[in-house]
């Protein structure tokens, strides 16, 4: 982590954002300290930029995974399932977990990313094989239904939308909005509802998890051609308050609005979820303190001492019936030539269109849109207090272009609410992703904080006085975005398949940055390798 | 005799230093009783203390050679300073002090010798003035009607109007007043004079400074959000914890809400213990969670078969009072530091993912689940690591709010250990400051129906027993949906139940 910590009053604060003192009722003495947290950029540039040298020395395995996300350490699980233990994984961060990662402070462990998984249904059982495993359902009952450890579940309350002044319980909006609203929300929901039960003409689910195992009925498909905007506006959804609701969600999944993700998307994210349990409803998600960071942890606990962070593959060529990697190992400072028999590259396909060489980087595969996101952690006394509903996990300002934020404490077990950890999220999706990758990067903690206040202050006037700590991240390449065109357009299955013995394994192969789809990719990938290396017809 | 306005002032001087002596009297034998209850006993050794301090002081005023005014005018600022304060001193630093009797008699004492001085010292810088036939006639005549003026003032105006800490203040003030004065009418204008009247101003900004932050004080000890009388009031970083007693009641609140009446506690813990261990004859080990004032332990330990309990409550100032101040430990029998029990100050559901011990029986006594952060604390979640803890055949007991208020959140706490895989024996008992009130006994297996109620209950018996498990209609069996962290429906029952009611628990 390189986290730059300092302290600055709340004048300072106030000056930043150009709202002068009185914004922020300035006290003096009242300071809390952060900084920015995030991948080293040194490490980051040097590998878009090249400029690492050539190995002196060579080691060897059987099998490479490249990249510690989800579905690099879904791979590596796998593999160690069909037996085939000798492999190594390799991360450009100190640790693996990608879009999982989390942190720990005093007060409580935080996510970075992801922070929940929707109860698998029965098209992933990738998904509950996994859950199974890890305790997360203890058992099935007599109807053969899943049993989720109680701990796990998401804790009532789930959700509040603030909207004119107060907190309400839920997201879907409920006050201050006309009957005719309420009905267009309705008639929206129970049309997602069908749509959840629809299937394609080829007998399949019309919108599935994994993405690969939705129908291809061609009438369905041609949702991908057009946005979700336009979809809802020729279904006649043209209520305010649904369409502000179908907006954050298509934000919240795919760091877009519903004007720049494709209409087959934004209905996979109210229409493809069949989640089931015996003690919970099927709409329920699992989540932790550290939210998908705890599934990374598992993930990484299953691999022992097989990864090594801080390492940048900048080449993978065929070699002597193998695959050969050249890897910068930043803690040793020095390259190594890693051989393997196969290698799995777990990473955004513009970075691996980097590895692979200079035809492919300019190739279909470098063509992704990638949505760029900024997270904060904020440190607090106490919760904040605010009007209305009491505080919930996910906690949404309607009047807000960030997403809110989500209660670290809120899955706690102590009796006596204290400290807590609010996980703040922000899609930069006002400008065009490239500008605002650049505007961001060149932005400073103290501006990010302002800013975060000045959003947080409506809900919750007394909030600055309560910060100890903000720690502020920005993810570039923060998830593919799939843009009309994007999931069906046939690009995005052949980006699958396997370069001789390289194989690829990512959530933006099912173009859609979900946990589940990268957990399948990863055990996909893994499944063809060992095909592979057993002699017998590829993927 | 020619200074007759001097005469006067000096005469009715006596009269205010009378009722004063008597207010403070009265303050320290009301918070005497307050504090320490047995309000008899307390009035008569607070009277019987001041009055012979009093003795004491006429006794030492004939050391006293020369001087007398000067002395006078001293005494009168020392009564007020600390006859003044007393009130307040006493309310704050019941909870620190190691020994109140100590600082309540100790304070009696001090203010009884002061103003036992007060009135000898009156009659020699009088005597001058008066024949001694109407010197003693007057002076006595002061005093006794300002003794019925005060006794009067003290129950009609003081304590409903201005209460204990404000009323003292002022009647400190006027004695620092009536030494001003006499400082005035006796004083020989020399620097003495000076400086003795920058000390009594001084004084007086002081005690008026103390009553004016009466109200604070009062805040301070939530006086103001209590009927009774505060005689503690602390905040620990879990809750707040506020003692009050009237007429020999001594009440608990935690946040606000009531935990008990010392009037009829017996009701409520016998009614939740002993239904239910009772049946167990063979128990040794009892767990109980919550519970921290060790009312449930005292009838715990009333089994002889009780080897050991462990209580693990999670506010270390709660156990520390209930072990410490003697009005509390009297109430819970010194429970609490029986060798027989082990004090745990943590919380419950940390604290039984780590236990590793099993017990015959479990008593779950946490306040009601008022809010979502309580509300997990009655979940399957939480009922499948109490069960965890059980030995085999052994039942457990949890404090179920009211059947006839929260209906549906009496019934979901059942539901919620049937989901749990518990059988359960629901029931309930009248406790006249809290209402109808239930309890769930609960087991994995039938519990044994033999009853053995220890002796020296002052409420149950085997009838009153098999009454309680009866539920007539209006509190009967509601379906409900069981408690889980994931849909929290006990809380939301409970919040709708108890919001129809203006007054809760």
């Amino acid at each position: 982590m390189n986290t730059r910590r300092r302290t600055f009053l709340k004048a300072g604060i106030a000056a930043a954002a150009g709202l002068g003192g009185s914004a922020f009722g300035v006290r003096a003495g009242g300071s809390f300290t952060g900084g920015m947290v995030g991948v080293d950029s040194a490490l980051g540039h040097r590998f878009r930029d090249g400029g690492f040298p050539e190995p002196t020395s060579s080691e060897a395995t059987e099998i490479l995974v490249v990249g510690g996300g989800i579905s690099g350490l879904a791979a590596a699980r796998e593999l160690d399932r069909l037996g085939l233990r000798d492999w190594k994984l390799l991360e450009l961060e100190p640790e693996a977990g990608g879009n999982a990662a989390s942190g720990r402070n005093a007060v409580s462990e935080f996510p970075w990313g992801a922070h929940y998984v929707p109860l698998p249904g029965h098209d992933t059982p990738e998904v509950t094989g996994l859950f199974e495993e890890l305790g997360i359902i203890v058992r099935r009952d007599a109807r053969g239904l899943p049993v989720y450890r109680e701990e796990f579940l998401c804790h009532d309350p789930q959700e509040r939308l603030f909207v004119d002044g107060r907190w309400q319980e839920g997201l879907v909006p409920q006050f201050g909005i006309g009957a005719a609203e309420r009905s267009a929300i309705a008639a929206f929901l129970a049309r997602m509802e069908e749509l959840r039960g629809a299937r394609g003409n080829d007998g399949k689910p019309a919108f599935a998890v994994p993405v690969d195992r939705s129908s291809r009925d061609p009438a369905l498909l041609a949702l991908d051609r057009e946005t979700f905007a336009a979809w809802l506006t020729r279904e006649g959804f043209t209520s305010t308050a649904l369409r502000w609701y179908a907006d954050y969600c298509c934000r919240d999944d795919f760091g877009a609005g519903m004007d720049r993700v494709s209409a087959w998307a934004g209905l996979h994210y109210f229409a493809s979820r069949r989640g089931e349990a015996a003690n919970a409803p099927g709409h329920s998600v699992v989540t932790w303190p550290s939210g998908n960071g705890w599934l990374a942890g598992r993930l990484r606990e299953g691999a022992g001492g097989r990864c090594s962070g801080r390492a940048a593959v900048f080449r993978v060529v065929p070699a002597d019936g193998g695959v050969e990697a050249w890897v910068w190992h930043a803690d040793r400072g020095a390259s190594v030539r890693h051989r393997a028999k196969a290698v799995v590259l777990a990473v955004p396909q513009f970075v691996a269109a980097r590895m692979i060489g200079p035809e492919e980087a300019a190739g279909p595969r470098a063509g992704g849109v990638y949505a760029p996101w900024m997270v904060a952690n904020l440190t607090l006394r106490s919760m904040p207090l605010g009007r209305g509903a009491p505080p919930a996990w996910d906690n949404v300002m309607r009047d807000s272009r960030s997403l809110g934020y989500v209660v670290a404490t809120h899955q706690s077990l102590h009796p006596v609410p204290r400290a807590t950890v609010l996980t703040y999220y922000q899609p930069l999706d006002e400008i065009p992703p490239a500008e605002a990758r650049r505007a961001a990067a060149e932005r400073g903690w103290e501006s990010w904080c302002a800013q975060i206040l000045a959003d947080l202050r409506p809900a919750h006037p007394g909030i600055a006085d309560l910060v100890e700590r903000i720690d502020v991240r920005v993810w570039g390449h923060g998830m593919a975005c799939p843009v009309p065109g994007w999931i069906w357009d046939g690009r995005r299955e052949r980006l699958a398949r396997p370069h001789g013995r390289v194989h690829f394994a990512h959530s933006d192969l099912g173009g859609m940055s979900l946990f589940e789809e990268a957990l399948v990719q990863g055990t996909r990938a893994a499944r063809d390798v060992a095909a592979q290396l057993a002699g017998k017809a590829g993927a | 005799m020619t200074d007759r306005p001097t005469r006067l002032l000096l005469l009715s001087s006596v009269f205010v230093i009378a009722t004063c002596g008597l207010v403070y009297e009265l303050v320290a034998g009301t918070l005497a009783s307050y504090l320490l209850g047995d309000s008899v006993m307390q009035f008569s050794t607070v009277i019987g203390v001041y009055l012979s301090a009093m003795g004491v002081g006429s006794w030492l005023s004939g050391f006293v050679v020369r001087g007398e005014a000067r002395l006078f005018v001293r005494v009168q600022f020392l009564v007020g300073v600390v006859g003044g304060c007393s009130a307040a001193l006493l309310f704050l630093l019941f909870a620190h002090a190691a020994s109140f009797r100590v600082l309540l008699y100790g304070l009696i004492l001090l203010v009884g010798i002061l103003v036992g001085l007060e009135i000898p010292l009156l009659l020699r810088i009088l005597k001058d003035r008066l024949e001694f036939k109407d010197l003693v006639a007057r002076v006595f005549t002061f005093d006794y009607i300002g003794a019925l003026l005060a006794s009067l003032l003290f129950p009609l105006v003081l304590v409903p109007h201005l209460g204990l800490v404000r009323s003292s203040f002022l009647f400190g003030i006027l004695n620092v007043a009536v030494g001003l004065l006499t400082l005035r009418v006796l004083g020989d204008g020399g620097r003495w004079s000076a400086s003795m009247r920058g000390v009594g101003i001084l004084l007086l900004a002081l005690l008026g400074a103390g009553f004016a932050a009466s109200g604070k004080i009062m805040a301070w000890s939530e006086q103001s959000t209590f009927s009774d009388p505060v005689i503690f009031a602390r905040s620990s970083p879990y809750q707040r914890i506020v003692l009050t007693r009237a007429a020999g009641d001594l009440r608990l609140h935690l946040n606000g809400n009531l935990q008990f009446s010392s009037r009829d506690e017996y009701r409520y813990h016998e009614a939740l213990v002993h239904p239910g261990l009772a049946r167990f004859p063979r128990a040794r080990d009892v767990l109980v969670l919550g519970g921290g004032d060790g009312l449930a332990v005292r009838e715990i330990l009333r089994h002889d078969n009780i080897r050991h309990v462990v209580l693990v409550d999670l506010d270390p100032e709660m156990t520390r009072l209930f072990r410490s101040q003697e009005l509390l430990v009297k109430l819970n029998a010194g429970s609490l530091d029986s060798p027989k029990v082990t004090v745990v100050n943590a919380d419950a559901f940390s604290w039984l993912a780590a236990a590793t011990n099993q017990f015959d029986f479990a008593v779950v006594d946490f306040p009601d689940p008022s809010n979502f952060s309580l509300g997990k604390l009655y979940t399957t979640a939480f009922y499948e690591r109490l069960g965890r803890v059980l030995a085999p055949g052994a039942a457990c007991v949890i404090q179920s709010t009211s059947p006839m208020v929260a209906r549906r959140a009496f019934w979901c706490v059942d539901q919620t250990l049937r989901a749990s895989g518990f059988v359960t024996e629901p029931y309930h008992v009248y406790v006249p400051s809290f209402g109808e009130w239930g309890y769930v006994l609960a087991s994995r297996e039938p519990i044994p129906d033999h009853l053995r109620l220890p002796p020296g209950l002052r409420f149950l018996d085997a009838d009153t027993c098999a009454s309680m498990f009866r539920f007539p209609p209006d509190m009967d069996r509601v379906p409900t949906e069981p408690n889980r962290l994931n849909n929290q429906s006990l809380v939301r029952y409970f919040e709708e139940e108890w919001s129809k009611v203006t007054t809760t628990p």
